[in-house]
This record gives structure tokens, C-alpha cells and sequence, in this order.
């Protein structure tokens, strides 16, 4: 008996812990709850809070999402930054298109096609116009090109140019030359963008906890007199603290599935014009909406500002609220 | 439990509510506060719950010295003084029963054991039909008994009223010392700041006479009288 005892009494001691930890739990949940109830329960000044939160986050989440699109699309074309691999003036139409077939199976690439001298001196009379001058040449002044196109995996512009290096030094190759200007300039300009968008982010998420804080300060001077009575019964600052951290959480929650869905809405209304564009260009290219990581990303966001936002107003607001 | 040894308190604007008071309350005693309006009732009773802290003296309530306790403690010793306020302090928008409850819920009960407690402490009022109501729809004595229920629910071993009777009738002034009588059986400590003399005599019991802020009289002895 008396040896089992201490194991009985920490057996005791760690129910007696499983039981607090769900009254803490239940209680957390019960505050979570009423503290939706009250946010629900005001649906119309609860919506114009969550709106103006659900707008502030649509714009950073909608521009990052056209970004990825943009980006999306630009990995597709940087693929296709293709090689122009100018040929020897010696080296016979035979010759380059045995040196394009070989080029095919080397790895990195994915295609090569052939313009031969004939063909390139006809495009370009076709195109400049400078058909009188190029009669009165003897002899065809253009060389052969393949064009290849390096593989998709191989997007990154350095190693691309690594690719065209190699293919310089082959032998009956006068030079190879990538086509990466524009490419290298459109990173350039996504990164602006990118930038662009996080400083949108930033303010807008700094709106965000403003409005919160305004919504929460509105809120503690609502419930005055609960928050006097419960001090007066010894209520801690944690626990009156709680319902309004809850509020605020919920506010960003909501704010951001609100943003999701103007998002969402926003994408659908561009899919249409976007298909038009894209077959423009014969492509396929559909706008991606959000993922779910994304999704997440937006509701994590908007729950967090909402939480922090509500801590910044009850910190502020909370003490000058002293029984009398 | 409580022990005022020179305690004093001066409102910021340099006004003194008590000075220099010093007295001991017994566990277990029932003790009247009395005086004129202005001369420091409320702010004993205050003072004892923490509402308001003292700024001269020592002042100690059931073994703890409020003079030096931390602020984040202070939460912790107003749940072991019951306050009953003259105007109830109740809050409108919840029923009875929700009333009561408040100082179960912050002292993190769980939901059967709150049940349990604030129906037992209705019960002891004499309110357990009126649970659903909301406190407007209850008359002045009944109001003050929900707060009597709320200050008592957490069964505190320290009591304090501040004029519970002020708008009653003599009648139900009379119900209500009956009810802190049988608290006061049960071992609860109380002190009630009161004007009704005639109430305070005819229930014979200790007696404490304010007047501008000082102890003017102890009156232990009033017994005799009754
Ligand atoms: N918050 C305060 N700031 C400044 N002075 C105060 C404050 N509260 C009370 N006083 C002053 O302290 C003195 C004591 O007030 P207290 O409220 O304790 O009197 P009381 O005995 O309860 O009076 P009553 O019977 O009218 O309720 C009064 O002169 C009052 O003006
Ligand atoms: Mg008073």
C-alpha cells in the first residue's frame, strides 16, 4: 500500500493537470467562440471592418499573384531564349545540317533548326526591302544560322550563355550568340516589381493594423463596464486581454478569406481577355489562381495583423480602465 | 484578517481620504463602519479590496501585506475579498445567473463546478427562479441580493458591503443583515459600511465610528447595549 502510494498521488497530480489543461482549453475555445458570436452578432459594423481588411489585403495578394503568373510566363520564354549559332562561311549546307542533327541529341538542348544561306538571304529581301542592292552582289554575303533552343530546364541565363560558349568553340562555328538582353532586362523589371509589391504589402498590412486598432478601441470602450466589473472581481489583464486578442484574430480571419474571394473574382474576370492574349500568341496559357499554401499564407497573414493589432489597443487602452 | 496598522491614503489631489488609522478585525467578527458622508468608509473598504492602495502605513489582510504587493497580484487577492456596492455594479446585458458567475469564470472554474456554486449561492439569496432574468427586470432589493450572490459565490473569507441597504426599506435593510448574519455563522469576515444607526444598534455588533478621515471610536462593547 505504502509503497504504491507516490505513484497513486503522481497519477493524481497529472489527471488533475490533464483536467486543468481542458478547463484551459475549454475556456480558450468558449472566449474564441464568444468572441466570433460577438463579432457576428454586429454584422454590420463587423462587415465594414472586415471589408476594409478583406480590400487592404486583396491588393498585395492580387498583385503578387500576377506577378507569379508574369514570372510563370517569362520562365516559359526563357526556355525559349534561344541560340543563334552563326556558321563558317566555308562549311557547306550538308555540313550544317549534320552539325544541327548532331545538336539535337546533346543534352541541354532541346531543338535546332537549320536557315541556310539561300534561305536567309531570301528573308532578308523579303523583310528589308534592300532587294535592288543585294541583286547587284555577287555572291550571298549572309551565313548559314542553326537556332537552338536550349532546354526548359535550362532557364537560368547563366548557364545558357555557358551553353553558347561551348558551341562558339565547336569546330566550323564562326560564333554563337544568346539572345538574353530582354530576358535579363524582364528579370530586372520583376524584381522591381516584386519589390513593389512588398512595399504595397507593408503599408497596406500596417493599414490593416490601424484599422484593427480603431476597431478594438471602439470595442473596449463598448464593454467598459464588464471590463470594470471583472477587474473589480479579480479578473488578471490576461484574461480580459483574451476576447479582444480573439476579436482581432477573427476580424484579420475573415478579412482575409474576403481578400481570397476579391481575388478569386478578380482572376476570373481577366481569364477570359487573358485566353484572347494568349491565343494572340499561340499559346495556352491560362492564369493560376491562388494555391493553397498561398491561401494559407493570406489567412495566416490577415489573422496575425487582426492579433497584433488588437494587442497594440488593448496594451493602450486596457490600463486607463481602473475600478472606481 | 484585517489589520490597519497607521494606515493612511491621500487622492492625488492631496485630498485625504483616511489617516493614520489603526485597528485589527478578528477572522470570523462582523464589523459596522459608520460616520458622516465624506469621512472615509468607502475608501477603508477600498483600500481593503485593492481598488484603490493605501499611501502610508502597513495594511494586511488575511496574512498578506498590500503594501508591497506586485500589481500583477493584485487580481489574486480581489478574489478573496467579496465587495458589495450600493449601486450593485451589475452588468445589464446578462442574465442573473451569468452575474454571479463572473467571479467563477475568472477564477477559471470549470462549467459544472460553476453551475453547482452560483445556483447554491442564488439559492442562499432566495433568486434561484429568477436565474434567466437580466437584472433590470428585478427590483432594488432583489438587485442588491444578485450582487450579494456574486460577492459570495467564490465563497471569499473576507466580506465587504458598502452601503447594501442605502435605497432599501427597513425591511428588506432587515433581510439582507440577515442574510451577512448567516454568512458571518459560516465563519465569513465582515465589515459593512453603513448610516442606518438604527440597524447597526439593534443588531449589537462591533462598531467602528469615522469622522473626517480618523477612527473616532472602537465600539467593541455595544452588546450591552442591544
Ligand atoms: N477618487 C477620489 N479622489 C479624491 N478624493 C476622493 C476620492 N474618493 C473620495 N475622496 C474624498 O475622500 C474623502 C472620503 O471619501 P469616502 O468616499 O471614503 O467617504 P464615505 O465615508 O464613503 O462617504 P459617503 O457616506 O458619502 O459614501 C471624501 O472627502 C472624498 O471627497
Ligand atoms: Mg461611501
Amino acid at each position: 500500500m505504502r509503497e504504491s502510494s507516490p505513484r497513486k498521488s503522481s497519477a493524481r497530480v497529472s489527471s488533475r493537470r490533464q483536467i486543468n489543461l481542458k478547463i484551459w482549453l475549454t475556456r480558450h475555445l468558449q472566449v474564441a467562440l464568444s468572441s466570433l458570436g460577438r463579432v457576428v452578432r454586429a454584422p454590420f459594423s463587423s462587415l465594414m471592418t472586415i471589408c476594409v481588411i478583406g480590400i487592404a489585403l486583396a491588393l498585395p495578394a492580387g498583385l503578387h499573384l500576377m506577378l507569379d503568373n508574369v514570372q510563370v510566363l517569362s520562365g516559359s520564354w526563357d526556355g525559349a531564349a534561344s541560340i543563334s549559332i552563326y556558321m563558317e562561311e566555308r562549311v557547306s549546307d550538308e555540313q550544317t545540317a549534320e552539325l544541327a542533327k548532331r545538336l539535337q541529341l546533346e543534352s541541354g538542348i532541346s531543338g535546332a533548326s537549320v536557315v541556310t544561306r539561300q534561305q536567309a538571304l531570301r528573308e532578308f529581301r523579303e523583310l528589308s526591302g534592300f532587294s535592288e542592292v543585294l541583286s547587284t552582289l555577287e555572291e550571298n554575303p549572309l551565313p548559314a544560322v542553326i537556332v537552338v533552343k536550349p532546354d526548359d530546364a535550362l532557364s537560368d541565363p547563366q548557364q545558357a550563355q555557358a551553353l553558347a560558349d561551348k558551341l562558339t568553340a565547336m569546330e566550323g562555328v564562326d560564333f554563337a550568340q544568346l539572345d538574353l538582353q530582354w530576358v535579363t532586362r524582364f528579370h530586372a523589371i520583376t524584381e522591381i516589381a516584386d519589390r513593389f509589391v512588398w512595399v504595397v504589402a507593408s503599408l497596406l498590412g500596417l493599414a490593416v493594423i490601424l484599422i484593427i486598432v480603431n476597431t478594438i478601441r471602439l470595442e473596449i470602450q463598448n464593454r467598459h463596464a464588464e471590463i470594470e466589473i471583472s477587474k473589480l472581481i479579480g479578473a488578471t489583464d490576461s484574461f480580459i486581454r483574451r476576447p479582444f486578442l480573439y476579436s482581432g484574430a477573427w476580424y484579420g480571419l475573415f478579412g482575409g478569406l474576403i481578400s481570397w474571394l476579391l481575388v478569386t473574382l478578380s482572376l476570373r474576370l481577366l481569364d477570359a481577355p487573358v485566353a484572347r492574349l494568349a491565343g494572340l500568341y499561340q499559346s495556352d496559357f491560362i492564369l493560376s489562381g491562388m494555391d493553397f499554401s498561398t491561401f494559407s499564407l493570406l489567412i495566416g497573414c490577415g489573422s496575425l495583423l487582426g492579433l497584433a493589432g488588437s494587442w497594440i489597443a488593448v496594451g493602450r487602452h486596457l490600463h486607463s480602465i481602473e475600478p472606481s | 484578517m484585517i489589520s490597519f496598522d497607521n494606515v493612511s491614503k491621500r487622492y492625488p489631489g492631496g485630498h485625504d481620504g483616511i489617516s493614520n488609522i489603526t485597528l485589527e478585525i478578528d477572522p470570523g467578527e462582523m464589523v459596522f463602519l459608520t460616520g458622516h458622508s465624506g469621512a472615509g468608509k468607502s475608501t477603508m473598504l477600498r483600500l481593503i479590496a485593492l481598488l484603490e492602495r493605501s499611501t502610508g502605513g502597513q495594511l494586511r489582510v488575511g496574512g498578506r501585506n498590500l503594501t508591497r504587493l506586485k500589481r500583477s497580484q493584485i487580481p489574486f487577492h480581489r478574489r478573496e475579498v467579496g465587495m458589495i456596492f450600493q449601486d450593485h455594479r451589475l452588468l445589464s446585458d446578462r442574465t442573473v445567473f451569468d452575474n454571479v458567475a463572473m467571479p467563477l469564470i475568472v477564477a477559471g472554474l470549470g462549467h459544472n463546478e460553476v453551475s453547482r456554486r452560483v445556483r447554491a449561492a442564488l439559492d442562499k439569496v432566495g433568486l434561484l427562479k429568477r436565474e434567466r432574468a437580466y437584472p433590470i427586470t428585478l427590483s432594488g432589493g432583489e438587485q442588491q441580493r444578485v450582487g450579494i450572490a456574486r460577492a459570495v459565490v467564490s465563497r471569499p473569507p473576507v466580506v465587504l458591503a458598502d452601503e447594501p441597504t442605502g435605497n432599501l426599506d427597513s425591511e428588506l435593510s432587515q433581510e439582507i443583515m440577515t442574510l451577512f448574519e448567516s454568512f458571518n455563522q459560516v465563519g465569513v469576515t465582515l465589515l459593512i459600511a453603513t448610516h442606518d444607526l438604527g440597524l447597526v444598534r439593534r443588531l449589537g455588533r462591533r462598531t467602528l465610528l469615522l469622522s473626517n478621515g480618523k477612527l473616532i471610536q472602537d465600539n467593541r462593547a455595544v452588546y450591552a447595549d442591544a
